[in-house]
């Protein structure tokens, strides 16, 4: 039987330290909504588990100088629930986190662990993509930035380096008239896995729509960044024309697999079904702002 | 009958006994239970659908430090299979010994292999791992089709179906009238054939047990199970230990619905824990439940029914295939005696075929078999009314079971209540809603037989005059509450007076298991009888206290009063004033009754749905349900109402998501709840009940089971309200959402929008 180590270091550097040691034994444990249960089956057995919840700046949700938000890679899906202003700034990213399993999951599981996972089908992780979230990861070597899209892999797999550790996001400030949106398909109406999942975030200026990122995701290896939908829409005032030519865009992008969870003509069609749905509802929440 | 209007108890909404223990996580569930010494047993599955077992070397797991014993089929009583059907209830012991260990062959993946006991789960789990079974793997069917093709894998090449080999083990029929001259008369004829996947019973309580072996042989059992009873006999017959020498302790129950009405860990543990000296404890993970435990029968049926243009159905024809799984016995009897039951239709055939494939043997779930032939009757009805346009409660009205009736599966009705739930149905409101675009309404009905059989029940007064009842049956629906209630009424006495047990096999007589709608009704009448017997005692107790005769007592509001002529003579003698006198007047009071059961009474159900289809995504959503049943008597309408809502919640999740799933080498796909999906909370409304109260003549307080017959007619109420919002007819289930998208995405669909 082996042996399983458990750190809960305050600082970043003694995580960081700990955990590039471990080498490929060691496991990052935010929430452990994913990992507990990846280890109960018997699919992961680490060696150390590094807790990062006592590292103040990985549960911190701060606003940035230029009118953005910093979030920490371990804060809870209810914690970003409960802060003053980030979900009047980003609904649609909250709305993405707050989807993540029942109220005893929001407790624990963060946006981080959500990426970190590497599922193609986490809710947030299309949200953070519309959103043109940049991930802080640091390392053995210190730290970097990458835009979120860049960092699944695959399924399971992140290009994270080894060693390198989640820090926090940082969402861009919002012009005026600008909102996001997220939706998932799912059998169920909660407790489920996305089946297709979207997210869309827009700027409109007198109703034309003069910025869009589309994320979409659990219909290829990795989540993806949509141009092509985005562009659609961009200089349009989001007529039908632009939403079929951005719904056609984003059934093109998938490269989905048949299995359990749904066909690949379901997962086609319904991506952009979604496109529709979410950027109808992104538009509406722009309005008011 | 008449109905009792001014019961105090009966009918009343009391606290329930358990709840108390269940919200506050007192309540022992098997898993709970824990003995000094206890070590671990886990069991070693077979990953194949279908091999030939050659050969099991143990020797490296038995070796490993910490394992304590090992077991084979070799250590489990053989039923051999030439000696002929050796029965337990509906159970034939040569399935159940192959079932707990495989034999000569693995069945399915899943099947257990071996069982090992280890001081902890771990070292059990890699012990597991160290057993070398040779296998010859074969290959396999699973799906009907494929079980019942004529160049198929056999399982069990014993099995002859018509002369030869065969997959099929076994046939029954019941008929009615003259097919062929009914089908003459016809003025519509329909026919449709519909397919059902397996679905899983779904209780959150994985099984687990606890056995204790002591030197002499003296054998403890704590584990959950719909049947102490059972537990000790299958228990007994596989391991060779006189049931006397046995003692199952019911534990507190998380579900069954069914699925807890055999045994998979209790024989293996107890071998366990003979063979180590030391108490073994055993809990399925989930995983386990769902690759190897019964859910219910897939299936495959056609029925064809024919009825004159004034909407008299003149007759019908179903057949049904169910699947049993890797050994025979799928629930065909419910699927062909219960699907026509609502109808009058005096040209009848009924046919069933019990269909063995490598999966997990099926165990029965609510109303065994009788879901599935009900969708397939009940959506072609909905399609013959049309046909007439007529409304289907209508053509249900026109062609229902009374009074009367003879069913095909042999009974002549005496008073049942269908008509009165289609009539309800009508009445209701639901019925009458309006509904909004892409929204649809179906109906259909639902019948299942009921049980009695064998009931015990002690009822003691203690020395402070309160009551104890003990019962047999494990309680998953209520019967504590019911047994209270009605106790507490005969007595007349506060029902928080009266504590209700379930008794262990040590403690209390034979009482079958809990199933079939059959433990309010049995366990009834048992009370009911022991609590009469006590108030004679009471009474003759009194008659001597005032020294008159026991004939002019009376026995109200839980005291004893003298009637004339000596009525106002002598102050009332209540229950605590007669217990207190028990010790110098004659001793303890207390009676126990022992019975064999008769007189259940079918039931009958007619359920209204409504659906909302979003038709972009194919999600169908139920947005309104009523379920109007013929309950008997309600001796308490929350647990009744709470049967009837369990029932349709489980059938909403057969209609529109449940299904096992498999991959290419047979196994299951999705042995866990977030890719087999039940529905949640959010995925239902409100599950309106009506309850129709026609009681059966033949029990005490007109009980009639009601446990299963919310089950019968949802999926077909389901897919009957799809259709109604689509004008598009589904034929098979699950109506998930890529199905439902592909039907609706279907060129013809398309064109018959436009
Ligand atoms: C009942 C239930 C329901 C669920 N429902 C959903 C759902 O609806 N939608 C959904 O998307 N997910 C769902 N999940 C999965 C899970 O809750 C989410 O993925 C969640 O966001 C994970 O966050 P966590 O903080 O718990 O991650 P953890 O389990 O702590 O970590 C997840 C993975 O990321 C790694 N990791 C975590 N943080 C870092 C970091 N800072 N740096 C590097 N690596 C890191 C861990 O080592 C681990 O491999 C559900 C889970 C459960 C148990």
């Amino acid at each position: 039987m082996t042996e399983l180590r458990y750190l809960a270091p305050n600082s970043l550097d003694e995580a960081i330290k700990a955990f590039a040691a471990a080498g490929s034994a060691g496991r990052i444990l935010a929430g452990g909504t994913d990992l507990l249960v990846q280890m109960r089956a018997g699919v992961v057995k680490p060696g150390l588990i590094v807790d990062i919840k006592k590292i103040a700046e990985m549960t911190k949700i701060e606003q940035t100088a230029d009118g953005g938000f910093r979030v920490g890679a371990a804060v809870s899906g209810m914690a970003l629930h409960d802060h003053v202003s980030f979900g009047k700034v980003w609904p649609g990213v909250l709305e993405a986190v707050n989807l993540i399993g029942s109220k005893q999951v929001q407790g624990r599981a963060s946006a981080g662990g959500n990426l970190c996972n590497g599922s193609p089908a986490g809710d947030s992780v299309p949200a953070m993509v519309a959103a043109g979230a940049i991930v802080t990861v640091q390392g053995p070597d210190g730290r970097r930035e990458l835009p979120v899209e860049q960092v699944p892999a695959g399924p399971g797999r992140t290009n994270f380096k080894p060693g390198e550790i989640l820090v926090s996001f940082t969402l861009p400030p919002r012009p005026k008239g600008s909102s996001d949106a997220y939706l998932r398909m799912i059998p169920r109406t909660e407790m489920d896995i996305a089946v297709v999942g979207l997210g869309v975030s827009l700027t409109l200026k007198d109703c034309v729509c003069t910025a869009a990122r589309v994320g979409l995701g659990a219909v290829a290896p990795t989540v993806l960044l949509v141009e092509a939908a985005a562009k659609a829409l961009i200089g349009s005032t989001l007529d039908e024309a632009a939403l079929n030519a951005a719904a056609a865009a984003c059934s093109a992008a998938c490269r989905p697999i048949d299995d359990k969870r749904g066909t690949i003509a379901y997962r086609t069609k319904v991506a952009g079904v979604l496109l529709k749905r979410t950027t109808a509802i992104a538009a509406q929440r722009a309005k008011g702002n | 009958m008449t109905v009792v209007t001014n019961n105090k108890w009966i009918g009343q909404r009391t606290i329930r006994p358990d709840g108390m223990d269940k919200v506050t996580g007192r309540a022992q569930f098997a898993a709970d239970t824990n003995m000094p010494g206890m070590i671990w047993g886990k069991v070693l599955r077979s990953p194949h659908a279908h091999a030939r077992i050659k050969s099991i070397n143990t020797a490296k797991a038995e070796a490993l430090p910490g394992v304590k014993a090992v077991v084979t089929a070799r250590d489990i009583v053989d039923f051999p299979i030439d000696k002929g059907a050796v029965m337990l209830g509906i159970q034939d012991m040569r399935w159940m010994c192959r079932n707990v260990m495989a034999r000569e062959k693995a069945l399915f993946p899943g099947h257990p292999i071996a069982a090992v006991a280890a001081t902890t789960e771990a070292i059990a789990a890699e012990a597991c791992k160290l057993i070398e079974v040779d296998y010859e793997v074969l290959p396999f069917a699973i799906e009907i089709e494929d079980a019942i093709k004529s160049d198929a894998p056999i399982l069990h090449e014993f099995n002859k179906f018509e002369g030869k080999p065969s997959n099929i083990a076994g046939r029954i029929e019941h008929k009615k009238g003259d097919l062929a001259e009914g089908f003459k008369k016809a003025e519509i004829v329909i026919e449709r054939s519909f397919t059902t996947r397996p679905v899983h019973q779904g209780y959150i309580e994985p099984h687990a047990c606890l056995i204790s072996v002591a030197p002499d042989g003296k054998t403890t059992i704590w584990s959950s199970s719909q049947g102490q009873f059972m537990v000790r006999a299958m228990t007994a017959h596989l391991t060779g230990i006189p049931q006397s020498d046995i003692r199952a302790i019911p534990a507190e129950i998380g579900g069954g619905f069914g699925g807890k009405t055999i045994v998979y860990l209790e024989p293996l543990a107890t071998l366990l824990a003979k063979k180590s000296g030391r108490p073994v404890k055993m809990v399925m993970t989930r995983e386990e439940v769902m690759r190897a435990t019964g859910p219910t029968s897939g299936s495959k049926s056609t029925v064809k029914i024919g009825a004159t243009k004034d909407g008299k159905i003149v007759a019908a024809h179903g057949t049904f295939y169910l699947q049993a799984g890797a050994l025979p016995g799928s629930p065909i009897r419910g699927a062909v005696g219960c699907s026509f039951t609502p109808y009058d239709i005096p040209n009848l055939l009924s046919e069933g075929y019990d269909v063995c494939s490598n999966r997990s043997k099926v165990a029965a779930y609510r109303a065994p078999g009788a879901p599935i032939g009900a969708y397939a009757v009940e959506c072609v009805l909905d399609e013959v009314a049309e046909a007439l346009k007529m409304d289907p409660l209508d053509f249900r009205l026109k062609n229902a079971a009374k009074e009367g009736t003879k069913a095909a599966h042999g009974p002549t009705f005496q008073r049942i209540g269908y008509i009165e739930t289609v009539e309800a149905a009508k009445a209701s409101d639901h019925y009458k809603a309006p509904l909004g675009k892409l929204q649809g309404r179906g109906v259909a009905s639902g019948f299942w037989f009921n049980a009695g059989g064998e009931s015990s029940a002690q009822v003691n007064i203690t020395e402070d005059g309160n009551v104890v009842v003990t019962t047999g049956h494990p309680d998953i629906g209520g019967s504590r509450a019911g047994i209270a209630n009605i106790c507490a009424e005969l007595l007349g006495i506060d029902y928080r007076r009266v504590s209700v047990l379930i008794g262990d096999t040590a403690t209390i007589g034979f009482s079958n298991l809990t199933g079939g709608s059959r433990v309010l009704f049995a366990s009834s009448i048992v009370v009911t009888q022991s609590t009469e017997q006590i108030i004679k005692t009471l009474r003759e107790r009194a008659a001597k206290i005032w020294e008159i005769d026991p004939e002019a007592v009376k026995w109200e509001d839980g005291a004893a009063h003298p009637v004339s002529p000596n009525a106002g003579q002598f102050p009332p003698l209540t229950l605590k004033d007669l217990a207190e006198k028990a010790p110098a007047m004659g001793g303890p009071i207390g009676a126990g009754v022992q019975l064999n059961t008769t007189g259940a009474d079918g039931g009958f159900g007619t359920h209204i749905c409504d659906v909302e289809v979003d038709v972009d995504l194919g999600i169908a959503r139920v947005t309104r349900y009523t379920a109007v049943q013929d309950v008997g008597r309600a001796i308490h309408p929350g647990y009744v109402e709470g049967q009837l809502q369990g029932g349709v919640a489980q059938g909403i999740g057969w209609a529109l998501n449940e299904e096992y799933i498999y991959t290419k080498e047979g196994k299951v796909d999705n042995p866990g709840f977030l890719d087999y999906r039940m529905p949640v909370c959010s995925d239902l409304p409100m599950i309106d009940c009506i309850m129709v109260e026609v009681p059966n003549p033949k029990h005490p307080q007109g009980i009639k089971g009601v446990g299963e017959v919310p089950l019968v007619p949802v999926m077909a109420a389901v897919a009957n309200a799809i259709y109604n919002a689509l004008g598009k007819r589904f034929y098979a289930l699950p109506m998930s959402p890529p199905k439902v998208l592909e039907v609706i995405d279907a060129p013809e669909t398309r064109q018959a929008a436009e």
